[in-house]
């Protein structure tokens, strides 16, 4: 079952379109990352789900339900722009923002109790937020936004304002909630994240969704049968009519890299066969696009086509 | 609604456990009975501590016989039998308050009399001296038109207008417009300053909220209606707590003060010594007699405050209080999420307070002056303005179908402007960097959900 179905959800301000029937599948318990430049209306979808806003147009469907005010109690919400109250305490604030999720008192507080060992910041309990670091007021934000145990979670670029030893903090406990039956969604630029994270991809550019599917699946589709191979000697050459050898460095002493892009028809096994008439491998690899560069392309405008022939020539 | 009530929660609870709120809750009660026993205690301290001011008299018509016997409260003379200007230096080596020079003059038009003095006298000291000695000249043409004091005495008479209210049903009620003057004027002040100062309270909560980004976390929980309504309804709550604190302690310190104080009212203790001092039969019994006079204004008084039908008051005091503030806190609440700072909301502050300022002229232009005239009756029962109205016209027993119809007014008045201040707030929590004025204001109410 999808944990979320949009199905041709539309936005419409005065002055411009913010989402242009757009729809998207997210799999249950999958990291999905949701991509796209700035202002492409991916805050705007985001707070349609969350019900801040309503849509226009379209259907959305939270595990299989239509969307209704007592879903908000299901969706952990982490906004870009995020803050707490600076005047209160930790353990006064996050029992407050775990109330109004409809968690009782006392679940409440044992959630926090929970959640603050895992973290080592028990004695945070007493301290006002305005008297937290950045980075120390993100782990409670964090906190409160998992604390009711949301079965979709939806983090807007959760890493901002880490450091990188917190940031792993963070990706561990975002694997262990995945890995507890949650569906975390990311809205992001940071391709690392998504290289590393998401498991299904969506691109969102100007109002409109223009990619969607598994990472792997994405970068299949793009792939451009280059394959990057470490071997000795430069003292061969391979049939011009099947290969094209784009790219050739030494790396050190008779060791050289190459990067060699095969016509299309011809699978990476044959490369190989042909390699090893010809000279020593080392290494062997199929070269597939990176998501930042599937994105840029993308975004730039370019079709397809172009695309892949950006890639090609990269 | 378990989520509203976790908002008002909140928003009471951060509020009254401030230590702002705890200083300013017991600071006020003690300041005001500190300033009222303050002034009392001064008063009483100077009537105990005034001495009469010597005044030299060098008495050249030999007309006046202004020795010891005849000397007054504020006024002590000591004749002179010198000339002028011998007496003008022997005054000046004194400290004495002044030196009166009285020529020989004509009774029926005297003239040439002069005082001289060290320092500027006040215009009342001399106002006192003027007519101690016209009072003199009238004794004189008393004397000489041969007419008995007493006579005169008798010819005098003071006559106090009791005033009594006659209602339809013939029933009667006496009324007191001194008092219903000074009831209206303070209540009505009282509720603008409420209104004010507690819908600023709302419009600074919500403005903190949305510029520290926290507002979005929050209205993915609940819907922006709700966190409006918790605010200003956890806010009102706050008002109330803190008035009734007021209340109870005021009441408490100022019977207190006044307790202490009262047993020395200065004007009690002047005609004690006053009684003491005169000696004649005739006197005491007059002033016997003004005692008893005053005593009758002072039973009076209390017989009017006694008939002011104070719970029936402090009902609609409460009652308008929450109207205004729920009227004037939506709107408050409005200008709040459109702008990012106070500074920001100055322009949208005033057009918005206009009609409560308006109520608050009106109070004095035509409530208290004329309480059943047309622009009065309006100003009690539009919505915007009966808040400062209607309180401070109260007092002056309002018809009840005026009175009812002036708060089916405000309870609809407050449900349209939160139903208004809703649709904006709504779109304005969420905005951030954006220009605001009045046509975007106008452009968000019109937005759909």
């Amino acid at each position: 079952m999808e944990a979320l179905l949009v199905t041709d959800v539309s936005k419409r301000y005065a002055d411009h379109t913010a989402l242009d029937k757009v729809s998207l599948s997210i799999p249950e318990k999958t990291i999905f990352g949701l991509l796209g430049p700035n202002g492409a209306g991916k805050t705007t979808l985001i707070r349609i789900v969350n019900q801040i806003i309503n849509r226009d147009e379209g259907e959305v469907l939270i595990f299989g339900e239509k969307l209704k005010p007592a879903h908000i109690e299901q969706i952990g919400y982490l906004p870009e722009e995020r803050g707490l109250y600076k005047k209160m305490k930790v353990g006064d604030q996050l029992l407050y923002l775990a109330q109004l999720k409809g968690l009782s008192r006392k679940e409440a507080l044992i959630r926090i109790k929970i959640w603050l060992e895992k973290f080592e910041i028990k004695d945070w309990w007493n301290k006002k937020v305005e008297d937290l670091s950045k980075g120390m007021a993100q782990k409670i934000q964090f906190i409160s936004t998992v604390l009711h145990e949301p079965k979709l979670i939806i983090l807007d670029e959760p890493f901002s304002g880490f450091d990188p030893v917190n940031a792993q903090l963070i990706t561990e406990k975002i694997l262990e909630l995945r890995d507890n039956g949650s569906t975390i969604v990311f809205s992001t630029h940071r391709m690392e994240t998504v290289e590393s994270l998401c498991d299904h991809i969506a691109l969102i550019n100007k109002s409109k969704k223009i990619l969607e599917g598994a990472k792997k699946q994405v970068k299949e589709q793009y792939r451009s049968n280059t394959f990057l191979v470490e071997h000795r000697g430069n003292h061969f050459s391979l049939p011009t009519d099947k290969y094209e050898l784009k790219k050739q460095s030494v790396l050190e002493d008779d060791l050289y890299e190459s990067t060699i892009q095969a016509k299309s028809g011809i699978k990476g096994n044959q490369l190989i066969r042909e390699l090893v008439d010809v000279t020593e491998v080392f290494s062997f690899q199929e070269q597939l696009p990176s998501m930042a560069d599937i994105f840029i392309s993308l975004v730039r405008g370019e079709g397809d086509e172009a695309l892949k022939k950006h890639l090609h020539e990269n | 609604m378990n989520k509203v009530w976790l908002i008002i929660q909140r928003e009471f609870l951060i509020r009254v456990t401030k230590k702002s709120f705890l200083i300013t809750t017991i600071l006020v009660p003690l300041i005001i009975p500190v300033v009222i026993g303050g002034l009392i205690y001064v008063m009483v301290k100077e009537s105990e501590s005034a001495k009469p001011d010597t005044v030299m008299v060098v008495d050249e018509s030999h007309q006046f016989t202004l020795d010891s016997t005849k000397n007054t409260k504020r006024f002590h003379f000591v004749s002179l039998d010198m000339k002028l200007e011998q007496a003008k230096k022997a005054y000046n080596e004194t400290k004495d308050f002044a030196l009166l020079y009285v020529p020989p003059f004509d009774i029926s038009n005297p003239e040439g009399l002069v005082i001289y003095t060290q320092e500027n006298p006040s215009i009342e000291k001399v106002g006192d001296l003027e007519s101690i000695l016209e009072e003199r000249v009238r004794d004189l043409k008393l004397q000489e038109f041969k007419i008995d004091k007493e006579v005169l005495k008798n010819l005098k008479t003071k006559i106090n207008l009791k005033q009594i209210n006659l209602s339809k049903t013939g029933e009667e009620k006496t009324s007191n417009a001194g008092i219903l003057y000074g009831m209206g004027f303070a209540l009505g002040i009282l509720i603008y300053i409420f209104v004010l100062v507690y819908g600023i309270q709302i419009m600074q909560g919500v403005i903190d909220e949305k510029t520290s980004r926290v507002v979005e976390i929050i209205v993915s929980s609940v819907k922006p209606f709700q966190l409006m309504l918790g605010k200003i309804v956890g806010i009102a709550a706050v008002g109330v707590v803190q008035f009734l604190i007021w209340i109870i302690l005021i009441t408490f310190l100022s019977t207190g003060v006044l307790g202490y104080f009262g047993l020395k009212m200065p004007q009690k203790q002047m005609m004690e010594e006053v009684s003491k001092k005169i000696k004649d039969d005739e006197i005491k019994q007059a002033v016997q007699q003004q005692q008893t006079q005053s005593n009758d204004k002072i039973n009076e008084v209390l017989q009017n405050v006694n008939e002011i039908p104070f719970a029936k008051i402090a009902f609609v005091f409460v009652f308008y209080f929450l109207g205004g503030y729920l009227l004037y806190g939506a709107l408050f609440a409005a200008v709040g999420s459109a702008v990012e700072s106070i500074q920001e909301s100055q322009q949208f502050q005033f057009p918005i307070t206009l009609p409560l300022l308006i109520g608050y002229f009106g109070l004095f232009m035509f409530i208290l002056r004329d309480p059943h005239g047309p622009v009065s009756f309006w100003l009690s029962v539009i919505p915007f303005t009966s808040p400062v109205a209607m309180v401070g016209r109260i007092a002056f027993d309002v018809p009840t179908w005026q009175l009812i119809l002036s708060m089916l007014m405000l309870i609809g008045g407050f449900i349209f402007t939160t139903w208004v201040a809703g649709r904006i707030y709504r779109v304005g929590i969420l905005m951030t960097g954006t220009k605001v004025n009045w046509k975007v204001m106008a452009k968000w109410f019109m937005m759909r959900e």
